[in-house]
């Protein structure tokens, strides 16, 4: 067969602003933090501050990252999704309750095990909501917002009832497990045990994610199912399978976040998933939807902004994450790394 | 027509309020190359979309090699055996040349030698392999999307408009690639507005209007009757 023409294109050195464009919002961590230290008067006060607002970050794209990829994949506006965060907080509570004695103990390696345990049991059961939430609640409403919208919010008010029906309505105070409690001293900082564990498993989630994302075949469907629906299904793969897959990681994830969210905070409501999804939506706003990496940039730059704010104008720490995405979304209308269009 | 490929049969679809098709009756033959012909409008694409289960069809029967495939989920079609080169290309932008492919490849790893083959026919895909397709030409788009459907071997290839914009080197270049592919067994439905190209590839031809087909019978018998044309879609082809 003849070969076709090349078609090369004429190569160009690409301007500076050309080729660091993709690389800002990446920027904006350091940035951020850089312009923390400048304001933040004392070393270790700021270094207190930003292992903090990693921490917070971390959990929240934890939350969020399941969240971004539904609403990217497959167009669903899923209010509901804090309902899965409550549930995992209570379910990977009470299984810590039950583990006393791992968690009591003065070892980390037990501490860790109940934790993992938790999180398992938390993963398992938001999981397996998440499916019957999508067959009963979702799946009747895809291509339709508004009704989205109603029934997933309608959802959230039923399962929070559930929680209080289950668990009671009070809020629930929690210690940490033994070994997670305290602070370590660094370079004159006191740095939250919990919060390096928090900073340590959303990179390891985030890891993940990218891993399956980008190395894997069902990543590639997924990315493509974003882009194109459609044409995936002509190529063989049953899109609705893989949505399903989605919907039920996404929920897993955010049963881990309520895990991660409830021992940070050392108090459980039902009502908490609830809460955070303000800070969920917001990441995922101004991450792009569908981006897992923007989620992540942008979830990293709530909870700094959140603690620097806190930290050096108390009044104004309220609205400073609608005044990021404000200003991220005036800068980037579609958000920092939009994988698909808003519709 | 002994026991063609494809076969539809009083085939009717709508899209919303709008009849598109409206008793298509049609058959592919197997291993030839099957024009669909007629002016904007009439319901070319329509049919594509019908066969793969992208538009259901309202009324009528859809056969692919023995089997009813009109109620059967898109997935299942393609894993039947029909690769889909649709009008708009298809591809997926944020992804490279090569997980386009990876893609394509739907029941596992890609075939090394009928990759070469590929890049025999389609040398840019293999020069931008690991380029974010987003970032090809028009032209190098429009090989991907064909690529991708070559990539596994396909009893039937719907292939939706693949010279539409094209230049003139790159329009022989998918004319010889759809030969070659013609010439390995394949069966192929092609929708083509360039009347050159349906001469030179169309063993079948069938014209469209208004829904349905209104003329079937051999390729080099419309390409030698301007009459027949004007008749049929009120133009002269050989004007083409």
């Amino acid at each position: 067969m003849t070969a076709a023409p090349e078609h090369a294109p004429k190569m160009a050195q690409a301007s500076f602003a050309e080729r660091i464009g993709p690389w800002m919002p990446v920027l904006l961590v350091p940035v951020l933090c850089v312009l923390g230290f400048m304001a933040i008067p004392n070393t270790s006060s700021w270094l207190t501050l930003t292992v903090s607002g990693l921490a917070m970050g971390m959990m929240i794209f934890i939350m969020a990252s399941g969240l971004t990829l539904v609403f990217g994949l497959m167009d669903v506006i899923n209010f509901g999704h804090g309902a899965f965060v409550s549930v995992g907080a209570f379910v990977g509570i009470s299984v810590l309750l039950v583990m006393g004695h791992m968690t009591e103990a003065p070892s980390l390696m037990l501490n860790l095990l109940a934790l993992l345990v938790a999180v398992v049991g938390a993963m398992i059961a938001t999981g397996a909501m998440g499916y019957a939430f999508e067959k009963v609640i979702v799946m009747p409403v895809y291509g339709h917002h508004l009704k989205q919208i109603l029934v997933t919010m309608g959802g959230l008010i039923v399962v929070e009832q559930l929680i209080i029906v289950l668990w009671g309505p009070e809020e629930i105070y929690i210690n940490r497990p033994e070994a997670l409690k305290g602070a370590i001293t660094f370079a004159g900082a006191a740095l939250e045990k919990y919060r390096l564990v928090a900073v340590a498993v959303g990179l390891i989630v985030f890891g993940a994610m990218r891993y399956v994302l980008r190395r894997t075949k069902i990543g590639l469907i997924v990315r493509a199912g974003v882009q194109n629906g459609e044409m995936v299904e002509a190529l063989g793969y049953r899109l609705r399978l893989v949505f399903v897959g989605v919907f039920i990681a996404g929920s897993a994830l955010a049963g881990l976040g309520g895990v991660m969210w409830g021992l940070y905070q050392e108090v459980i409501t039902a009502h908490m998933g609830n809460q955070a999804m303000i800070l969920i939506f917001i990441v995922v706003i101004i991450g792009g939807l569908g981006s897992v990496e923007g989620c992540f940039i942008g979830a990293l730059l709530v909870g700094l902004m959140q603690n620097y704010v806190a930290f050096l104008e108390p009044k104004a720490a309220l609205i400073s994450n609608i005044g990021l995405m404000v200003a991220i979304l005036m800068w980037r209308p579609m958000g920092m790394i939009p994988v698909v269009k808003a519709k | 027509m002994s026991d063609p490929i494809l076969t539809l049969d009083g085939v009717f679809t709508n899209i919303a309020q709008y009849h598109i098709l409206q008793g298509v009756d049609l058959q592919v033959p197997r291993r030839q190359v099957t024009m669909l012909l007629g002016r904007n409008g009439v319901g070319k694409t329509t049919t594509l979309r019908s066969v793969i289960g992208h538009w259901r069809a309202r009324q009528g029967t859809i056969r692919f090699d023995g089997q009813d495939i009109t109620r059967m989920p898109t997935p299942a079609i393609a894993r039947a055996g029909i690769g889909f080169v649709p009008e708009d290309m298809g591809i997926f932008a944020d992804l490279t040349v090569e997980e386009n492919m990876v893609l394509a490849a739907a029941s596992g790893p890609i075939d090394p030698g009928r990759l070469e083959w590929i890049f025999g026919a389609f040398p840019p895909l293999k020069t931008f392999w690991t380029s974010e397709a987003g970032n090809l030409s028009g032209g190098q788009k429009q090989m991907l999307s064909i690529a991708r459907a070559m990539i596994e071997e396909r009893k039937l290839y719907l292939i939706d408009e693949p010279t539409k914009g094209l230049a003139p080197a790159i329009i022989s270049t998918m004319a010889r690639a759809l030969r070659e592919l013609k010439a390995q067994g394949a069966s192929i439905l092609l929708v083509e507005q360039n009347f050159a190209v349906a001469k030179a590839l169309g063993d079948t031809a069938n014209v469209m209007d208004d829904g349905r087909v209104i003329w079937s019978g051999p390729m080099a018998q419309l390409a030698r009757d301007a009459g027949l044309q004007e008749q049929l879609m009120g133009l002269s082809l050989e004007a083409h």
